[in-house]
C-alpha cells in the first residue's frame, strides 16, 4: 500500500506517546504537515508548538534533551536542516544531545511549492556534522521502525521523509537495523545503491535490466550515516560498477558518502543519479522526478553505460 | 551568606579570570569580568545548587559563553571544578574550552555548550519546559549578553517563554553597554530593552549588576511573580574592577600582556585568592 514516509512518522509518533512518557514532541507551525498532530491527538501536554520559528525549534529540543526528556522536532527539511543547521551542529550535536529531527517535505517531490521549498542539500548539510545519525528511509514500513529505533538510540539523529506517498519496498516481516545497508536484489553485473524513494525506482530498473539480460544487484541504504562499509566495498568487489540513486543533489549527498567509502578503500567506477547540482521547480512530484532524472529510466540508463565502460 | 562574604568570592574570581586569560594569552576579560557579582549572587545566594549532579539543582546557562572565564571561576569556589585548571585555559587537551563545552566537563556544572550566540535562552525554555512537564521546582536562570539580543533568535525564545508561562525561567541581562565593534547604541540600537521584554510579555526588573544589595532585591522581586517569565536587566561596566579595562571595547576579547596583568592584580588586592589555586576552597 502506498504511503508517504511522513504518514508513517505520525503513526510511530502515536505509538511512542503510549510507550514511552519520555518523549515529547516539538512543531514550528507545520504539525498538519509534519503528521507530528497524531502525537499532540495522544498526548497533547507534551507536545509544544513553537510557532514559525526553526531555530527556537531545535534550542528548545535540545534544553528538553538536557533536562532528560527525547524529544522529536519537526519541520520541512528545508527549515530543520536548511535554516536552523547552525543551532543543530553546535547545540545538539556539538554536545551530543539526544534530539531526534524528523525533516518532512524532504527532496523535489514536495511538488508545486517549487525550488524554495525542496531540500536537496539536507543529507549533505547532516552527515557533514560530527556525531550526527542520518536516517533517509525507502517506504512507509521502514519510516516507521526507523523512528521507534531512533527513539532507543542515545545520541542525535536526522530522519529525512517525505511529503509523496510511495510504494511498498518491504512487507510486514521487514527488520530495520541501523546503520546497516539492506540487499534487495542480488546481481553481478552492476550494483545500483539507492536511498528515499528512489529505493522503489531501482527494483524497477533492476526488472527492466533483466529483461534485458543485466543482472544488477539493489541495495538499500537507509542509514547514510554511519554508512555500511562492508556492504557497499562488497558489492563493488563483486561486480566492479556502481550506480548510486537519490532525490538529493549529487553534492554531498549518498553518491558522494559511497564514492568516500570507494575511494578510500576499494575504487570502481561509480555514477551518481541524483539532481546534477541544480534547483528545484514547481510541478506534480513525477512530472519533476522524471524531468531532472529520478527515474527507473535514468538508473538503467546509466547502468548500461557504467556496464559498457568496465 | 553576607554580602561582604560573597564580595571575597568575587574578588577571587576577578583574579581567577584574569589569570585564566593571562595564561592563554587570549580570551574574553570585559564581560567575564562585567557578570561576577552576577554570577556570585546566582551561585551563592540564589540558586538551589549543592552539587553539579543532583537532580533537584536548579540550572544555569551561559547564552553569553565567551563569559566562560567567569563560569569557570564560580564552579572553582562552588568546589565544582578544581583550581588547578586555571593555567590550562583554551589549552589543548583542557577541560576548559574557550567557550563551555558539556562534553569537557560533564557532571561539573556547566550545563550546557554555548558560544554561538543567541541560543541560550531556547535551552533555557526547553529545560524550564521539561520542569514544568513533571512538575518540579527546579528554576532554570539564564545569563544574556546586551549584544547577544541582537540576535533573532533570543526573541523567538522571548516569545516562547511567555506563550508557556515559564515562571520558572529567569534571564539576566549583562547590560554593560558595549559589544565586540563599540557601543550597543553605534552596532545596534537595542533600547528599550525593558519595552521589548515587557511587549513579549516579561516581567523586567532593573537592577545594578554590580551591588550584592540589588542584586538582592531584584531576585526577591522575582520570586513574587506568579505565570511569566522574567529578566533582570542588570547594569553593568564592562571589564569591572580593572581600571584600564573598565567601559573599553576593545577589551571584549583581548588577554593583557604581562605587566597590565600585573597591574591589574595589584588593583584586586589581597582580598580572596592570594595566587592561583590557593582561593577560599583552595
Amino acid at each position: 500500500m502506498a504511503k508517504a514516509t511522513r504518514e508513517a512518522y505520525g503513526e510511530a509518533l502515536k505509538r511512542l506517546a503510549v510507550d514511552n512518557p519520555d518523549i515529547v514532541v516539538l512543531d514550528a507551525d507545520l504539525s498538519g504537515s509534519t503528521k507530528t498532530s497524531e502525537f499532540k491527538k495522544v498526548s497533547p501536554e507534551r507536545f509544544f508548538n513553537v510557532g514559525i520559528a526553526e531555530q527556537n525549534l531545535i534550542g528548545t529540543a535540545a534544553g528538553l534533551a538536557l533536562a532528560g526528556k527525547i524529544p522529536f522536532a519537526s519541520s520541512f527539511a528545508m527549515f530543520a536542516a536548511g535554516r536552523a543547521f547552525e543551532i543543530i551542529r553546535n547545540t545538539v550535536a556539538y554536545p551530543g544531545l539526544n534530539v531526534k529531527i524528523a525533516a518532512t517535505h524532504a527532496g523535489l517531490s514536495v511538488g508545486e511549492d517549487g525550488g524554495s521549498h525542496q531540500a536537496i542539500e539536507d543529507i549533505s548539510l547532516m552527515r557533514s556534522i560530527p556525531n550526527m545519525t542520518v536516517i533517509s528511509p525507502a517506504d512507509g514500513r521502514e519510516a516507521e521502525q526507523a523512528v521507534l529505533r531512533a527513539a532507543e538510540y542515545v545520541g542525535p539523529v536526522y530522519i529525512r521523509l517525505g511529503r509523496m506517498a510511495v510504494e511498498d519496498v518491504y512487507d510486514d516481516s521487514y527488520v530495520f537495523e541501523l546503520g546497516k545497508g539492506v540487499l534487495l536484489r542480488d546481481g553481478k553485473d552492476a550494483a545500483i545503491i539507492a536511498t528515499g524513494l528512489m529505493v522503489q525506482e531501482a527494483l524497477k530498473a533492476h526488472d527492466m535490466l533483466k529483461e534485458e539480460g543485466i543482472d544488477a544487484r539493489v541495495i538499500n541504504i537507509h542509514t547514510i550515516k554511519p554508512i555500511d562499509r562492508d556492504i557497499i566495498i562488497k558489492a563493488a568487489k563483486e561486480t566492479k560498477a556502481i550506480v548510486t540513486a537519490e532525490e538529493h543533489s549529487v553534492v554531498g549527498g549518498l553518491g558522494s558518502a559511497v564514492l568516500e567509502v570507494l575511494s578510500d578503500q576499494y575504487p570502481v567506477l561509480l555514477k551518481r543519479v541524483g539532481i546534477q547540482d541544480t534547483f528545484g521547480e514547481s510541478g506534480k512530484p513525477k512530472d519533476l522526478l522524471k524531468k531532472y532524472g529520478l527515474t527507473a529510466e535514468e538508473i538503467v540508463r546509466q547502468t548500461k553505460e557504467i556496464i559498457k565502460m568496465k | 551568606m553576607k554580602h561582604d562574604d560573597l564580595k571575597v568570592i568575587a574578588n577571587s574570581m576577578r583574579k581567577n579570570i584574569l589569570t585564566m586569560i593571562y595564561k592563554a594569552k587570549s580570551g574574553h576579560p570585559g564581560g567575564s569580568l562585567s557578570a561576577v557579582e552576577i554570577m556570585t549572587y546566582l551561585y551563592f545566594k540564589e540558586m538551589n545548587i549543592d552539587s553539579p549532579t543532583d537532580d533537584k539543582r536548579d540550572r544555569f546557562v551561559l547564552s553569553k559563553g565567551h563569559g566562560a572565564p567567569v563560569l569557570y571561576a564560580v564552579l572553582m569556589e562552588k568546589g565544582f571544578i578544581g583550581k588547578d585548571l586555571i593555567p590550562t585555559l583554551r589549552q589543548v587537551d583542557t577541560k576548559l574550552q574557550g567557550h563551555p563545552d558539556i562534553k569537557k566537563l560533564p557532571g561539573a556544572g556547566v550545563e550546557a555548550s554555548t558560544g554561538s550566540l543567541g541560543q541560550g535562552l531556547s535551552i533555557a525554555n526547553g529545560m524550564a519546559l521539561a520542569f514544568k512537564l513533571d512538575k518540579k521546582p527546579n528554576r532554570v536562570f539564564a545569563l544574556l549578553g546586551d549584544g547577544e539580543i541582537n540576535e533573532g533568535m533570543i526573541w523567538e525564545a522571548a516569545m516562547l517563554a511567555s506563550h508557556y508561562r515559564l515562571d520558572n525561567l529567569t534571564a539576566i541581562l549583562d547590560h554593560n553597554g558595549l559589544q565586540i565593534d563599540g557601543k550597543n547604541e553605534d552596532v545596534m540600537t537595542i533600547t528599550p530593552i525593558d519595552k521589548k521584554f515587557e511587549a513579549f510579555g516579561w516581567h523586567v526588573i532593573h537592577a545594578d549588576g554590580h551591588c550584592f544589595e540589588s542584586l538582592e532585591k531584584a531576585f526577591e522581586e522575582r520570586k513574587t511573580i506568579k505565570g511569566k517569565p522574567a529578566i533582570i536587566i542588570a547594569d553593568t561596566t564592562k571589564g569591572k574592577g580593572c581600571s584600564f579595562m573598565e567601559n573599553q571595547a576593545g577589551w571584549h576579547g583581548k588577554a593583557p600582556n604581562e605587566d597590565e596583568y600585573c597591574r591589574a592584580m595589584e588593583e584586586m588586592g589581597d582580598i580572596g585568592d592570594k595566587s592561583e589555586g590557593g582561593g577560599l576552597n583552595g
